[in-house]
């Protein structure tokens, strides 16, 4: 059986500088990673700001092509995926959460609409009955209901209800993989928590893969079967997540680790009290 | 005066006016509390827990639709309420007495000119001191924050994020003023630049001896800087306490879930979510604001607001599950006798 997605030496080059004095840099620097199709994972992408981890993201989500190397997913290079009902059947199966729920929705647009779309091109929905009924049931996965949200514009509903909401949209055609950035470092912590919870349901239930790209340690830890670590764009260590988090090898992890902020500080800063 | 800073029933709300209709968010409602001197008091809540509305006004930077409706700001270095002072007094407090660290560091840099200029534009007037003396005051200080004083020829986007902020963090001590509020100053930042800036922070408010509100979400960043910690909830302080106190013996309900919902490396308990949303304040829940949401509710908090009270010295809690009122205490007492002697 086909690895569900393979990576394979991929880069991304971009170019900076006009016209004199062009230089180019890797934002992606020859990555390479497999999900597996039989069992269901959380990979967890963990990066600081610049390490190239949304560029990775958008590869996958085929929104741009790597520079070298190749994504295949099933079997199928997604950088051949020409035709609409390809790229259709494609993207029914990958989809994505964003970091900003309230970035993702338009102020102007009821939530809803989203949601009837996605049942409407990725689900085959024909009919009123058949979409309404498509997103109540994707919506009640998240711990929501049409009901609650029907009608409703994104101001109305909050941080979370909203994150929550943008999962349910990804659930509707029951995709293999969601590509989730950064998808709880907007959502308040007393929130957190649920969301986070929610991926662990996905995978186990549902039995949904998730890539899961944070910059947050700690929830990598909590819910992450395997983790990559980049720096730059390279991969500098990878594994399984218990293992690489706790005793991290790379110079890079390490710093990482050691600089996780943590309650029990208080004891040691505070030691004069 | 002791206190640094003394708030007393401080009443802020956002309130408009369209149509006829007459809207008020409450979104600081009767909030009291003291900073002392050299201390660093640290404010946590979520969103629209009125933290950042609480420092706007603290910091004399508000502006219609929100207003003061009510209580008093007084700090040490002035002779009167701050919202008695006019303009020009403001004025000359400003950056010198009083200064700010801001979330983003371009709130406070001009891209368009160099940081050079950022100083003597802020700095310079309030210090007295001849250019060459100032330059000199200038340059100490940055290399004490590990910045290289040929930073000051740069313009800010030629500069790290980290770098700004530590910038932003300069400007805001340069004139060892006695206040500082910081606003959420690391959230922005990369995690290994976080730990610097935090230290850094730490080490020149220690050095400066300034008394300093530190403002955000994240429980772990106190952790490493607020000596004494006031969390906030829709609008109201409901606890407060040492820092190190507070997150070894949570007392609120909201404060317990919080801290126990905080994933550790090397922890893999599973962690609960609390239910519900944060109530709308334009419209709060009647008696205490997180009864909604609270497992330990009862028929006294949907009726009355729990006032914030002493639970033990140095502590206090807005809860009637930790400082029962006396009506509470007196419908338990009821129950507790009609258990032990049923009525025949």
């Amino acid at each position: 059986m086909s690895p569900l997605l393979s990576i394979e030496h991929v880069t991304k080059t971009f170019a900076r500088g006009g016209v004199f004095g062009r230089t180019e840099f890797a934002a992606v620097d020859d990555v390479s990673f497999s999900l597996e199709s039989a069992s269901p994972e959380i990979f967890a992408i963990i990066g600081e700001s610049g390490s190239g981890k949304t560029t990775l993201a958008r590869m996958i989500l085929s929104l741009e092509s790597p520079s070298a190397g190749s994504i295949r997913f099933l079997g199928t290079d997604i950088s051949k995926l020409r035709s609409r009902r390809d790229r259709l059947q494609f993207m029914q199966k990958v989809q994505p959460i964003f970091q900003s729920p309230s970035e993702a929705f338009n102020p102007l647009k009821r939530v809803d609409r989203y949601l009837f779309a996605s049942a409407h091109h990725f689900a085959g929905h024909r009919t009123r009955g058949g979409r309404e009924a498509a997103a109540d049931e994707a919506l009640k996965k998240v711990g929501l209901s049409l009901a609650e949200v029907q009608g409703r514009y994104p101001h109305e509903l909050s941080g979370g209800q909203l994150q929550r909401t943008a999962i349910a949209r990804a659930l509707i055609s029951s995709p293999a993989l969601i590509v989730a950035d950064e998808p709880v470092s907007m959502v308040d912590a007393s929130l957190r928590m649920s969301i986070v919870n929610l991926f662990k349901t996905l995978r186990d239930q549902l039995r949904v893969s998730i890539i899961y790209i944070t910059h947050d340690l700690a929830t990598a830890y909590y819910i992450s079967d395997r983790v990559l670590i980049l720096q730059k764009g390279k991969v500098v260590e990878t594994g399984p997540a218990r293992q690489v988090l706790s005793e991290p090898r790379h110079p890079y992890t390490v710093r990482l680790r050691e600089s996780i902020l943590s309650l029990d500080d208080a004891d040691r800063i505070h030691a004069d009290g | 005066m002791d206190a640094a800073l003394s708030v007393r029933n401080l009443r802020a709300y956002y309130v408009t006016d369209y149509f006829g209709v007459r809207r008020e968010v409450r979104a600081v409602d009767d909030v009291t509390l003291s900073v002392g001197k050299n201390e660093i008091y640290g404010i946590a809540g979520e969103s629209s827990c009125g933290k950042s509305t609480f420092i706007k006004t603290v910091a004399a930077a508000i502006r219609p639709p929100l207003r003061v409706l009510g209580g008093s700001i007084k700090y040490s270095f002035l002779d009167r309420d701050l919202y008695d002072l006019d303009e020009k007094k403001l004025s000359d407090i400003r950056w010198k007495q009083l200064s700010c660290i801001p979330q983003g560091s371009m709130s406070v840099l001009n891209p368009v000119r160099r940081i050079r200029e950022s100083f003597q534009d802020f700095a310079f007037p309030h210090m007295g001191l001849d250019r060459s003396e100032f330059g000199k005051v200038v340059n100490r200080h940055l290399e004490r924050l590990h910045l290289q004083p040929t930073i000051l020829s740069s313009y800010p986007h030629e500069l790290s994020g980290g770098m700004r902020q530590r910038v932003a963090i300069a400007l805001a001590t340069v004139c060892r003023p006695e206040f500082i509020i910081a606003d959420e100053p690391t959230t922005a930042l990369d995690v290994v630049v976080q730990k610097d800036v935090l230290a850094l922070i730490l080490e020149t408010q220690r050095e400066i001896g300034s008394s300093m509100i530190f403002v955000t979400h994240d429980l772990t960043v106190h952790a490493n800087i607020s000596d004494r910690l006031g969390i906030m909830y829709a609008g109201r302080l409901i606890e407060e306490g040492p820092t190190r106190d507070v997150f070894r013996d949570p007392m609120h309900p909201y404060t317990r879930h919080l801290v126990a919902s905080l994933p550790r490396i090397g922890d893999l308990t599973a962690k609960a979510a609390l239910t519900g949303t944060p109530p709308n304040l334009a419209q709060p829940p009647s008696g205490c604001r997180f009864h909604p949401r609270c497992p330990l509710a009862t028929d006294i908090c949907r009726q009355a607001n729990p006032e914030l009270t002493t639970a033990v010295p140095g502590r206090r809690v807005a809860c009637y599950a930790v400082t029962p009122s006396p009506e509470a205490r007196a419908m338990t007492n009821h129950r507790m006798t009609n258990d032990r002697f049923p009525p025949s």
